[in-house]
């Protein structure tokens, strides 16, 4: 593909901190090349801003390499951005053309509060791995992982679901701003694996009530989820997840 | 939702087989026999009263879950995705509800209040009184506009079922890999299958177009 540099119009969310009313705010970002990020293009627009003496914009990133789940922000009303599959740090700006207004906004839900501009709280996904999301294990020497033999099918279901980067690109871009696939992915993972078994009822039973604590919304299966995470976690899940709740609580100990 | 849901999925495929008698020969005599059946049968009876409690249910959960999940989100998007990452009808159960509630509404007065409560003439097979339910839905299919708004009220009910039926399953957990796809099949097929039966009886009615089977009572 060929190299190209293009002028943009950016229009970025800018809160001072969770109880500001925040605003948007409109910037012309020059030169940008078609082969940089679009975190690489905020921090150049940073620079410029530095360098006028204003505030630079507050975003989260790390890994810059589409497996940490930092990165988030609302792109053109798309999570990640328009490109499937893919971190806001992976899209890259041949996504877009000379002239472009391109909208930037935090993931909005009530159970990610703003920090600042673009950063928000995701604790809420920690408190509901807190909750359940783990296997105890004892102390000693490990176990070889390889002990219980385990059907390639499941396994790569498991692996699939383990996928998941807690980004909460599907709560950004629900409707009813709902955790369910973050949910079912960390609870299918699990679920699908010997090791998993023993706190398989207890798990998905307190996950779900953290969740519903966090004041996420239900799910009504628009499915918006599965289209924007950027690891393309299936909806199947949701089901899966549906079925160990029905069976946790449904069936007596 | 999914349970009431699938409770009322049952109630259209009575109501929509016993009113397809319309649609055939001696459409008087079969409806009006079946509508009596229907409303002299104490078990049918009864479940009429589960019928409304349904009903009651499925829609006092919907606008609930429509308002919690609104109020979960207060600071709105600038731009929002639309129908680049979901179905408008999927998004839209709240308001396709509301237009299936009106149309309910309408249809209750039309038909269930009068043969209920009186207001329809009578009609004689085999030395026995029955309603004439048929005459009612022709005086009431007469008029155009009528037709149109059950024909809306149909295809609100096309979009609600085409998300609704695929939605329950997951919701119940019984969407895996292996019936995805069927499940969707038979969503599709059904929301649109069952709903088309159903605009069919206005226009048939109001027209007078009948499906020649003879003697046969095809249904019921």
């Amino acid at each position: 593909m060929q190299h190209y540099s293009m002028n943009l119009k950016l229009k970025v969310w800018r809160q001072r901190n969770t109880n500001d009313q925040g605003h948007f705010e409109t910037y012309d970002v020059e030169n940008v090349s078609s082969e940089m990020s679009f975190l690489e293009m905020i921090d150049v627009l940073n620079e410029q801003l530095i360098a006028k003496g204003e505030n630079p914009i507050a975003f989260d990133h790390d890994c810059r390499e589409g497996i940490c789940g930092m990165c988030s922000m609302v792109i053109d009303g798309r999570p990640h951005g328009p490109w499937k599959g893919t971190t806001t740090c992976q899209l890259h700006m041949r996504a877009f053309k000379d002239g472009d207004m391109i909208t930037v906004e935090p993931f909005r839900a009530n159970a990610f509060p703003v920090i600042k501009d673009l950063m928000v709280s995701r604790s809420a996904f920690d408190r509901i791995i807190q909750a359940g999301g783990y296997i105890s294990v004892n102390t000693g020497n490990a176990v070889d992982g390889n002990a219980i033999p385990i059907e390639k099918e499941k396994a790569d279901d498991a692996f699939a679901a383990a996928a998941c980067i807690g980004c909460g690109a599907c709560v950004a871009a629900c409707k009813n701003a709902s955790a369910m696939l973050f949910l079912s992915a960390k609870v299918s993972h699990l679920a699908l694996l010997p090791q998993g078994e023993p706190e398989k009822k207890q798990r998905v039973v307190n996950m779900i009530a953290q969740m519903d604590k966090e004041g996420f919304g239900s799910c009504t299966n628009t499915y918006a989820c599965e289209a924007e995470c950027p690891k393309e976690i299936s909806v199947l899940n949701i089901a899966r997840l549906n079925r160990e709740y029905l069976n946790s609580t449904l069936s007596a100990d | 939702m999914a349970l009431t849901g699938f409770f009322l999925v049952v109630f259209l495929i009575v109501h929509c087989y016993i009113n397809a008698n319309v649609l055939f020969s001696n459409a008087e005599e079969n409806f009006n026999r079946a509508a009596h059946f229907m409303g002299s049968n104490i078990l049918i009876r009864i479940m009429e009263i589960g019928l409304f409690v349904g009903f009651i249910l499925h829609i006092v959960q919907g606008y609930k879950l429509e308002l919690q999940n609104r109020a979960s989100r207060k600071s709105r998007y600038a731009v929002t995705a639309g129908n680049k990452t979901s179905k408008w009808y999927s998004r839209s159960m709240a308001l396709l509800g509301t237009l299936i509630l009106l149309f309910l509404v309408l249809h209750l007065v039309h038909f269930w209040v009068p043969s209920r409560f009186g207001g329809l003439t009578e009609v004689e097979y085999d030395g026995k009184t029955y309603h004439n339910l048929y005459a009612q839905m022709q005086d009431i299919f007469a008029v155009p506009w009528v037709v149109v708004v059950y024909l809306l009220g149909c295809f609100s009910l096309s979009w609600h079922l085409l998300h609704g039926v695929q939605s329950a399953a997951q919701t119940l957990g019984i969407t895996s890999k292996n019936y995805f796809q069927t499940i969707k099949t038979i969503g599709i097929v059904f929301s649109i299958v069952v709903p088309l039966i159903f605009a069919l009886m206005p226009l048939f009615v109001h027209f007078g177009w009948q499906i020649n089977t003879g003697d046969i009572s095809l249904l019921f």
